[in-house]
């Protein structure tokens, strides 16, 4: 399973986006469908910096891509605060502009790009975030 | 990513070149809040070649608006490519923005 390490820095975005846009192109997925892995591994990977460590430069993020026939597992590592997705509410938006809020956009966005969202957090091997696209 | 702006008579129109993500959106952000500081309130947003834009960027757009309606003005959007488009509809955000056919649709809607 091709894996890489990425220092958990906004400016390795696009190097983490490519990495897993080259698998999913390779591994038959159409542009529609690239576009959304990536926007998900994306989305994944900022909240990992923006909430998991903290910041940036303050930990690590290992990215996982396994290309099967039925689809493409991703599998992303962390070793940031743990939280409970359950308790991150779906954002509103059934509000008037003005009072529109961004909380929980990202994981709202991965959930409704992705076939299937998994996460898992354990105290000795990090938090592991699987994802799932059908083809 | 590479900004530029346009002035015209009655708006302002914003192109940007590449991928507007969490590491590069705050510049788009604060190029946008210079020009609302400065007076103005209203944007054509072309993203023809925005080639990926994040939830972070959707935010950057999104408080555009809001900062706009507050003066009377709007952020028309244009060239949003179909990408783009169904991942703002997925994001759920869609109905907050305006998207024009073209630039000169978005330019003569001022």
């Amino acid at each position: 399973m091709p894996t890489r390490k990425f220092p958990g820095r906004y400016e390795n975005l696009l190097e983490i986006g490519d990495f897993v846009r080259k698998i999913a192109e390779e591994a038959g997925f159409d542009s529609s469908q690239v576009y959304s892995v990536q926007l998900a591994v994306d989305e994944a990977c900022t909240n990992i910096i923006e909430h998991g460590y903290g910041g940036e430069g303050r930990g690590e993020i290992v990215c996982s891509c396994d290309s099967t026939e039925e689809g493409l597992t991703i599998v992303i590592q962390d070793w940031g605060r743990q939280f409970d997705p359950d308790e991150i509410p779906d954002p509103d938006y059934d509000v008037p502009l003005e009072k529109l809020q961004s909380r929980g956009a990202g994981l709202f966005l991965m959930g409704n790009l992705m076939d299937e969202v998994d996460f898992r957090f354990d105290k000795s091997g990090g938090n592991m975030l699987t994802m799932k696209k059908r083809k | 990513m590479e900004i530029s702006t346009t002035s015209y008579n009655r708006c302002d129109l914003i192109k940007v070149v590449g991928r507007i993500d969490s590491n590069t959106a705050p510049d788009l952000e604060k190029a946008f809040n210079d020009l609302i500081d400065g007076g103005k309130s209203g944007f054509v947003f072309d993203m023809a070649e925005v080639d990926f834009i994040s939830s972070r960027g959707l935010w950057v757009l999104l408080e555009t608006q809001k900062a706009c309606k507050k003066k009377k003005g709007k952020l028309a959007l244009v060239n949003v490519a179909e990408d783009m488009m169904e991942s703002l509809d997925l994001a759920g955000v869609k109905h907050f923005l305006e998207i024009y056919a073209d630039v000169t649709a978005a330019v003569g809607s001022f």
